[in-house]
């Protein structure tokens, strides 16, 4: 049953990137552009919705659907990591069009060149897990 | 009567599913996708997950038994199966998606970007994707290997070691009020950037 849920919340999530059309090239490219609100419309009242999400659960201590209380985790407050790793994905977001997300979203509309951005994907984590001791954090 | 009823309702019932899907098929507003992410990072919120994507990239290795000889991804990848099956629902998402929510409509993309692409020699056909780079002719190009396999490797690298992506950071740890979150944020920026007004050129032309 839970899989289920995962599996659906995925479908729906499918569903949502493709009609937004946060999925496409050609929005990423007019976003780097500043030559439309769209983008950042769309990713602005995500975040605008997602604070008041979170502020709501944080004031009532919310609990999730096992009774757990619900907690956020901080992220630590080393900032190089997610500069220069940032700057990094958002070259290859612009190259492709495509983040993490997206990219298994495409497979699935039948675009089976993505397939090789998959494949690099795989490649850059497993380098950077090789390379990891030796950058700056 | 009781057919002619019968044909009546049968007919509504035909007629709603007709509208509610012409309302799915129409490209959808900034202002219903934003919330709509927003929700589907509540679903995994109250299911006591997290909302993000790219830990999969992770996950997918750690599955693959690359833990014996990264420590990297020597963690127990069963506990993020959940994540996996999202992964799952998301390609099946973008089938549905295409075969039967499909907009009849070319993409309403801003005439400036498309006079800018073309500059790049990227004609714009109306589609999501260009199709003049998403096609296997070119992806067998040395451009085409360089533009997806060299991107996807900048993703994987990027997303893994700014410990996340635009679900991870931009969504998650905005809504959170994490300044790390922000800091990415902005490095996603600087390197799109980056790329699209410095090394487009070089890479296009």
């Amino acid at each position: 049953m839970k899989t289920l849920k995962y599996i659906l919340a995925g479908v729906l999530f499918g569903i949502i990137m493709t009609k937004s059309e946060a999925v496409s090239w050609y929005r990423i490219q007019e976003m780097f552009r500043f030559q439309s609100f769209f983008m950042y419309g769309i990713i602005g009242t995500a975040v605008v919705s997602g604070m008041i999400l979170v502020a709501t659960i944080k004031k009532f201590r919310m609990k999730d659907m096992d009774g757990q209380p619900i907690q956020f985790d901080a992220k630590d407050r080393r900032w190089k990591k997610y500069l220069l790793g940032g700057t990094i994905f958002g070259m290859g977001w612009a190259m492709t069009g495509a983040c993490p997300g997206p990219i298994f979203v495409l497979l699935g509309q039948g675009y089976t060149v993505i397939l090789m951005v998959i494949a690099g994907s795989l490649a850059g984590t497993f380098v950077y897990a090789l390379l990891r001791s030796r950058l700056p954090q | 009567m009781c057919r002619c009823a019968n044909g009546t309702v049968i007919c509504q019932r035909s007629t709603k599913k007709f509208i509610m899907i012409k309302l799915l098929s129409q490209p959808w507003p900034w202002w219903v996708s934003g919330p709509a992410i927003a929700f589907i990072m509540s679903i995994l919120i109250f299911s006591g997950k997290t909302f993000g994507f790219s830990a999969n990239l992770s996950n997918i290795c750690s599955m693959l038994g690359m833990g014996k000889q990264v420590p990297y991804f020597r963690f127990d990848w069963k506990k993020q199966r959940w994540n996996l099956w999202f992964l799952v629902g998301s390609v099946i998402g973008g089938f549905i998606a295409a075969h039967f929510f499909q907009s009849t409509m070319p993409l309403d993309l801003s005439p400036a970007t498309i006079t800018d692409l073309k500059k790049l020699n990227i004609p714009f056909d109306g589609n999501l994707e260009p199709s003049a780079i998403f096609n296997w002719n070119y992806l067998l190009s040395a451009k085409g290997l360089l533009l997806f396999l060299g991107g996807g490797f900048l993703i994987g690298f990027g997303t893994r070691y700014a410990g996340g992506c635009t679900s991870g950071h931009a969504i998650s740890g905005l809504s959170n009020l994490q300044l790390p979150s922000l800091i990415a944020v902005i490095g996603f920026f600087i390197g799109g950037l980056l790329m699209t007004h410095i090394l487009f050129p070089f890479i296009f032309k």
